[in-house]
């Protein structure tokens, strides 16, 4: 294990020393965080049927977003991107560890780090001015630390699958900004998905992106009950066993057809 | 053998386009790809403690070879063992045992001050600490990188970062070294440094070194073997000396005449090639068609020498010849 450890612990040291960028992160948050509240109230101001999520939970809902962004696989890890185009990618093949395990240290450093962060300001700030709640009891606090974590094994699990993909693309340029948009908003970031159609539902509960956002949100604020989460735990982390999978098979295919250019 | 290649194939398909809008447009309908063959069935075979020097022109194979000896690349077909394991399928413990240096990327991680990223290799090869302490104080003395330690990777001049990166790969004590252009880029004395350090370790660690560059001066000072590779094929493998008699034997006369007011111009003779300029006489001969003492007394007998010394051609010449030789 030790290799493993000492890559995330380095990559996420390394990553903690971008505090301008998290400082600026905050602000582009707590800024979209305002006007996403705003817009929700105007939205429950006007409407007469009863919502399926309270005034109170839906701004803790977008609170959590805002401070836990980060944790989304919504970019991929730019750093693996610039050294496959780069071609520096030939010494995580040097190294005597797994290279999926390599790239899944360095995806779990490149969600958390920033995360870390980003999101003690938010919920401070969040929790004193603009509404954010408390978690609905301590089980569901428990609960929804958990089942964050499941989510970062989920997305971390995404994210390098995306970056495998990067092995047929080159550029990766397509995949990179396609995959954010369905994360976005298949996971509930972008709309809680209780909002999204009746006829979506199904499909919503199949995918594994519900995981990543509304399941652990809607614990934290009651709006789950909390004698739910081992079901959803078991949910979220048979997605990423998948995920796992598909990204160890994806990469040593890729692999094998890989070119390294130049000297 | 500690490494033996036997008939390496290895081909890339490479996207083409014809220029400009139409040739985009159809590019987007019919992709054509054009094979090349980097390696077209490659065989040679290394012993321990070896230094071979891996020379050929740009596009031959070299890197590719390199990068298929470390496990880097899966050839098409063929066979290679290094150290028992085949690198493609052992990967893993193959790596361990191989230190590898790219000339042109650093292995070293941008951000971090050099001791750091030592440090983390530590714990990625899992080198047991006191092994790691004698290895680390050996290469900080023999390649002087004390100053350099807590420096951050990216302010490193280049031959202060090639420095630490051969230091890096030599860490976790492999017995194999790939060096990949190592030379490239630097100056006279962080050349002759990394050239020292290379034939130091070579002799007393007994590390079997592959060099690849375009330096001849890197090959003549350290590699008693050469193998010469031209399109993805072996041209030659063995000792300069046998690179040269294979290419040309001939061999170059200069003689500093005492009068210096001797007419410049060519003159005929049993040579290929006589020419006066300056004061000097440039002959280029082969000693097959005149011995080199029978060249030097009939000089004598006819102009007052002030100097003379025989050299080889220089090594450059003659491997630019062995390309053209093949190419045609």
């Amino acid at each position: 294990m030790k290799p493993y450890t000492a890559l995330l612990r380095v990559r996420f040291l390394t990553l903690l020393q971008y505090r301008n960028a998290a400082m600026a992160g905050v602000v582009t948050q707590l800024f979209w965080g305002l006007i996403r509240t705003m817009i929700f109230e105007a939205f429950y101001a006007s409407s007469t049927v009863r919502q399926p999520l309270t005034k109170g939970q839906l701004v803790t809902y977008i609170w959590l977003g805002q401070a836990l962004l980060g944790l989304l696989p919504w970019s991929t890890d730019t750093e693996l991107r610039d050294r496959m185009r780069s071609g520096a990618v030939v010494y995580d093949l040097l190294r005597p560890v797994d290279l999926y395990s390599h790239w899944y240290c360095s995806a779990i450093a490149a969600r958390t780090a920033p995360t870390v962060l980003k999101s003690i300001p938010i919920f401070l700030i969040a929790g004193v001015f603009f509404g954010l709640s408390a978690p609905a009891s301590p089980q569901a606090a428990l609960a929804w630390v958990a089942l964050t974590f499941c989510a970062l094994l989920l997305n971390c699990a995404f994210s390098v699958l995306i970056s495998t993909s990067m092995l047929w693309t080159v550029s990766g340029e397509g995949i990179s900004r396609l995959a954010p948009t369905v994360v976005y908003a298949l996971s509930g970031m972008m709309v809680p998905l209780v909002f999204f159609p009746a006829w979506l539902q199904p499909a919503l509960n199949i995918l594994p992106f519900r995981s990543m956002v509304d399941i652990p949100f809607r614990i934290y604020s009651g709006a789950i009950p909390a004698t739910m989460a081992l079901n959803y735990a078991i949910y979220t982390l048979s997605w990423a066993a998948s995920l796992i999978v598909a990204g160890r098979v994806c990469l040593s295919r890729g692999m094998r057809r890989m070119v390294v250019q130049g000297g | 053998m500690l490494i033996e290649v036997e008939n390496l194939k290895k081909t890339f398909h490479v996207a083409e386009r014809q220029s400009g809008l139409a040739g985009a447009v159809k590019g987007l309908v019919r992709r054509k790809t054009r094979e090349v063959c980097a390696l077209s069935g490659i065989s040679f075979q290394i012993g321990q403690g070896e230094l071979v020097g891996y020379i050929g022109p740009n596009g031959a194979g070299k890197s590719t070879t390199v990068k298929t000896l470390s496990g880097i690349l899966v050839p098409d077909s063929g066979k290679c063992t290094v150290d028992g394991r085949t690198p493609w399928l052992e990967r893993i413990e193959h790596v361990r045992r191989i230190g590898v240096v790219f000339g042109q990327r650093t292995q070293l991680w941008w951000d971090l001050p050099v001791r750091e990223s030592f440090d983390l290799l530590r714990d990625i090869y899992s080198i047991p600490t006191d092994e790691y302490r004698r290895a680390f104080d050996e290469m900080v003395h023999f390649l002087d990188l004390q100053s350099l330690l807590s420096t951050p990777v990216r302010q490193l001049s280049l031959g202060q970062r090639m420095r630490c990166d051969i230091a890096a790969a030599l860490l976790h004590a492999p017995p194999i070294l790939f060096l990949d252009e190592p030379t490239i880029g630097l100056d006279a004395v962080s050349k002759i440094a990394v050239r020292q350090f290379i034939a130091r370790i070579n002799r007393e660690r007994k590390v079997t070194v592959i060099l690849t560059t375009h330096d001849m001066d890197d090959i003549e000072a350290l590699c008693s073997r050469v193998m010469v590779i031209g399109s993805g094929r072996i041209l030659s493998d063995g000792s300069i000396a046998d690179l040269r008699n294979r290419v040309s034997q001939d061999r170059i006369l200069m003689v500093d005449l005492a009068d210096a007011s001797d007419v410049d111009g060519d003159i005929e003779g049993p040579w290929n090639t006589c020419t006066i300029a300056g004061g000097r006489m440039t002959i280029r001969y082969s000693p097959t068609q005149i011995a080199t003492a029978d060249l030097i007394s009939k000089i004598t007998s006819k102009y007052t020498v002030r100097d003379l010394y025989v050299e080889n051609p220089p090594i450059e010449e003659v491997i630019a010849q062995l390309y053209r030789n093949h190419a045609q």
